[in-house]
């Protein structure tokens, strides 16, 4: 594992593979995972790249995966993943896959056709038979009462029964019609045969399955009675609109019940026939759902591989294959090993190169991360992706943020559940692992566990600093704060509801503070507010400024590393003095507060804010406590602006002047210096020496655009001068987002649980009981949930914002290697 | 016994909440009955009847002492929870074990 310092030094190299050998060289460097290749041919269309064939296939393969994936999930079963990781197979392989693959979709594909024929059949034979079991009782009704019912002597009027005086022989047909379709149908029929047909139906009570979409439809029997030819084929008509089917049905009652026993028998054929040609798909699918995963990889990788492959060059000789690539230094050795692992398995016989090469180009940023650091670069990198070597943010944002974090949420009991909870999720993370979660808020959660771990730990001791347990103070060393008897009698107590202490007065207090944290006699008295935000807001600012103290710091470390001394001294002097002129001195001013000011001058106690406006308005008023402030302070201060003001012009002028002036002394040499040659009649080939010299030299400073170094020189003074104050304003969300949080948790407690707590007598026991519940979840939910979020983002924004403006280029790209593992993650992310 | 009446979701939060709930309460019994001036602000007092018992500490200290014992037995309760909701986790997972 390298150094998370600064990224790791990148080269890039050529690789020379033989033709041969280039498949399993590739692959070998996709399972190492620590290249990564640049496309050679950006310009190549897509169709007409060397290996565009294999890639079809393989997406050819995909496609058929992909359908048999399909049907193994319409029927349940369950895809056996063993976590088996199987190489890239060997081209030769590639054929046996793609025929096995063949095979396997012809063999679904003609079951599925066979089962949707056979359950057509069945459907026909299903509805013939309740046709045949339904029209039973229509023919009773009609034929009996000596073949007339009151209807169809309605229908068909009064001349039938005049003139014939026996049964009418009518026409029928009989079929099925879906249940929905049956009024419009009776319209129709009503309309267009003006009244002369005769519709009976009823209803098919159980479901039929349709063969093609495999739901299950209501259906009904209906028989049509009617007359004569025309009206016939006008029946006929209507039904095949309405997609009604028509079943012939025999006359003779003897001869329905033979056909309705034969039906009966095709149908039982059918079924057996059906069931055995599902069994067959279940077995078929079972068979490939064991391998199905694998195959997937196996697919996935090959793909991958010829993707890659598609990026190399053909060298002149078409033997070689050529490819250029950014790789680790330090990783080289594994490199050279992977290929000549790659070349051996090919049996190929000249091994495969690796050139260094110089570029000017600039290397992506790689950082080595294990699983503990990776959230915390994420989080940076989320911002902008650190430039070439840049000092990387990331271990200190190991600390830092935690901390920052801590001061905003500092409450004990709320640090030890986030504390507990992040334990119970890297205990069991193995397990939760392999349990692979779509669930994308719990997996942003299980990614980030190492961060609440630390962030639940921080806060504990900060809750415990605060001495703030669920709003509650614990008293574990003794208060220091101790009202004798003499000074508050019994009477005093009764008669006055509020008291002062006088911390001067060592009748009240004991003359030393608490030994750890805040005293818990703050918690019951009524300026614990006022108190605890002056001390919340000093120490604000105090961590607020180191931390932007240590990025100007790092930014000297990035000057440093790219001998970059004009910067030195042109932009981290002025930053430093600037800053520590400013707020160094209110940190001073600060624990000067605090130390030698105590309780019996506290009516004179300097006012840090009004004091520094005062230091730049050189106001100093004659107020009554004006014989406290020390000896020379004016001076100093005096002393102090000065430097300040002249650090201004300082970060403003002197680097585009000093740029300027190399670049005018650049240009005079290289042109004195074809001026020299040319006079003295040297050969004309020492003068273009030179000036190649001077040029390669002067490329850098060619064009030296002047407007654009003093336009940026501005932006980065004004950003850096008004940054400084207002960033320091910025660190105060550390006081604000604590009280808020403090409060919250008192308003909780207050609203929720003491209402439990103050009910008197063994009834209490009820109301605790009922309201310990919602007064817990409603921590978790506002207080954990909520609040931790909140002063997550504001501890992000501080880190992003006002640590990483002091140092953080952030204009790299990331490494981005050719890694099975990768591609393989991602794509089942979106399976 | 066989069926769970509550499912695999709510059994565990039940068994989380009630196991969080019997310490809290075990230790906040502990500090009533130890007479915590934290917890001054919780106690039931009633202004009238101490004013009339001339504003004596053994009026709280009964108080505080009664506070500390509904906590114990409210702890009890929970502790009846937490073996409650833990029973129905294991019925799920047997039911789920068994099932698939």
């Amino acid at each position: 594992m390298g150094s998370l310092y600064r990224s790791e030094e990148m080269a890039s190299c050529q690789l020379f593979l033989q033709a041969e050998a280039a498949y399993a060289c590739v692959s070998e460097l996709g399972e190492l995972g620590l290249v990564q290749f640049r496309d050679l041919n950006p310009d190549v269309n897509a169709f007409q790249r060397k290996f565009v064939n294999e890639v079809r296939r393989c997406e050819e393969m995909e496609r058929k995966l992909r359908f048999l994936e399909k049907e193994i999930r319409k029927d349940e079963i369950p895809m056996l993943d063993t976590g088996d990781n199987p190489d890239a197979p060997a081209p030769r392989e590639m054929i046996d896959l793609e025929a096995t693959f063949e095979k396997l979709e012809n063999e679904m594909k003609e079951v599925n056709a066979n089962a949707e024929a056979l359950k057509r059949n069945y459907l026909d034979l299903t509805e013939l038979k309740h046709i045949l079991r339904k029209t039973q009782t229509f023919f009773d009704e009609a034929m009996s009462d000596q073949g007339m019912t009151e209807e169809s002597i309605v229908l068909l009027g009064e001349e039938a029964v005049k003139t014939s005086g026996q049964p009418l022989r009518l026409g029928f047909v009989a079929g099925v019609i879906l249940r929905e379709r049956i009024p419009p149908f009776e319209r129709m029929l009503w309309r267009a045969c003006r009244g002369n047909v005769f519709l009976r139906q009823t209803e098919i009570l159980t479901p039929l399955e349709d063969p093609v979409t495999g739901d299950r439809v209501h259906k009904s029997v209906f028989i049509i009675f009617f007359q004569g030819d025309q009206l016939k084929s006008r029946v006929k008509k209507i039904c095949e609109g309405f997609r009604a089917t028509l079943y012939p049905c025999p006359e003779t009652q003897a001869e329905r019940r033979e056909m309705s026993l034969g039906v009966t028998t095709r149908i039982e054929d059918l079924n057996t026939i059906l069931s055995q040609t599902q069994d067959h798909r279940h077995r078929v699918l079972v068979a490939a759902a064991k391998d199905i995963k694998v195959w997937f990889i196996k697919v996935r990788k090959i793909k991958a591989v010829y993707h890659t492959l598609n990026m190399l060059n053909l060298d002149v000789t078409q033997k070689c294959l050529i490819s250029e690539c950014w790789c680790p230094i330090r990783d080289l050795e594994k490199i050279q090993m992977a290929l000549r692992r790659g070349t051996e398995r090919s049996g190929g016989s000249v091994p495969s190169i690796l050139n260094r090469m110089e570029t000017k180009e600039q290397p992506p940023t790689y950082n080595c991360t294990n699983k503990f650091t990776k959230v915390f670069q994420d989080i940076v990198d989320s911002y902008g992706v650190a430039g070439y070597r840049e000092v990387n943010p990331a271990p200190f944002t190991i600390v830092s943020f935690p901390f920052l974090f801590s001061l905003m949420f500092g409450d004990a009991g709320h640090g030890t559940l986030m504390l507990l909870a992040a334990i119970a999720m890297v205990v069991f993370e193995k397990r939760i692992l392999r349990q692979k979660s779509d669930n994308e808020i719990w997996n942003m959660f299980f990614d980030g566990r190492y961060i609440i771990l630390l962030m639940g730990a921080f806060s504990l001791y900060a809750g415990l600093m605060y001495n703030d347990i669920f709003s509650k103070s614990i008293n574990i060393f003794g208060s220091v704060w101790h009202p004798t008897s003499g000074e508050f009698s019994a009477e005093i107590i009764k008669t006055h509801k509020d008291l002062t202490l006088d911390p001067t007065n060592d009748t009240d207090y004991r003359g030393v503070p608490y030994p750890f944290g805040m005293d818990p006699a703050w918690q019951l008295s009524l300026n614990k507010i006022k108190w605890l935000n002056s001390f919340k807001m000093k120490i604000s600012i105090i961590f607020g400024v180191g931390q932007m103290f240590f990025g100007v710091v790092l930014s000297l470390q990035n000057h440093r590393f790219f001998k970059d001394s004009i910067s030195i001294f042109c932009e981290f002097l002025p930053q430093v003095i600037f800053l520590t002129c400013i707020f160094g001195y209110l940190i001073v001013l600060i624990l000067h507060k605090w130390i030698a000011i105590d309780a019996t001058d506290a009516g004179c106690a300097p006012s840090l804010l009004i004091g520094l406006i005062n230091m730049f308005l050189l106001n100093y008023p004659e107020e009554p406590c004006s014989s406290r402030v020390p000896p020379g302070q004016k001076g100093l201060q005096s002393f102090l602006l000065i430097l300040i003001i002249l650090c201004v012009p300082w970060l403003l002028v002197l680097k585009p002047y000093i740029l300027k002036r190399r670049y005018q002394a650049t240009q005079q040499k290289s042109s004195s210096r074809l001026g020299t040659s040319t006079e003295d009649g040297k050969s004309a080939e020492d003068a273009i020496d030179g000036a190649i010299q001077d040029d390669s030299h002067g490329q850098y400073e060619e064009e030296l655009n002047l407007l654009e170094i003093v336009v940026h020189q501005c932006i980065h003074t004004i950003e850096y001068c008004l940054g400084c104050i207002s960033h320091t304003a910025s660190y105060l969300r550390l006081w604000a987002l604590s009280l808020a949080h403090a409060e919250l948790s008192e308003v909780l407690w207050n609203m929720v649980f003491r209402v439990a707590l103050k009910v008197d007598g063994y009834l209490g026991v009820i109301s605790i009981y009922i309201l310990f519940t919602p007064w817990a979840c409603l921590t978790i939910a506002i207080l954990l949930l909520m609040e931790a979020l909140s002063a997550f983002l504001h501890t992000l924004r501080l880190h992003w914002i006002e640590f990483q403006s002091k140092f953080y280029k952030g204009d790299g790209y990331l490494f981005d290697p050719f890694s099975f593992d990768k591609i393989i993650e991602s794509r089942a992310d979106e399976v | 016994m066989t069926v769970p009446c509550c499912g695999p979701k709510c059994s565990a939060f039940c068994a989380i909440i009630s196991f969080w709930g019997i310490i809290m309460l075990a230790l906040l019994g502990i500090f009533f009955y130890i007479e915590a001036p934290a917890l001054a602000e919780d106690l039931p007092i009633d202004e009238d009847v101490w004013a009339a018992g001339n504003y004596n500490y053994t009026y709280v200290s009964d108080l505080y002492k009664q506070v500390a014992v509904n906590c114990w037995i409210a702890t009890g309760l929970y502790g009846a929870t937490f073996i409650f909701s833990c029973i129905m986790l294991k019925i799920n997972l047997r039911s789920s074990y068994s099932s698939s």
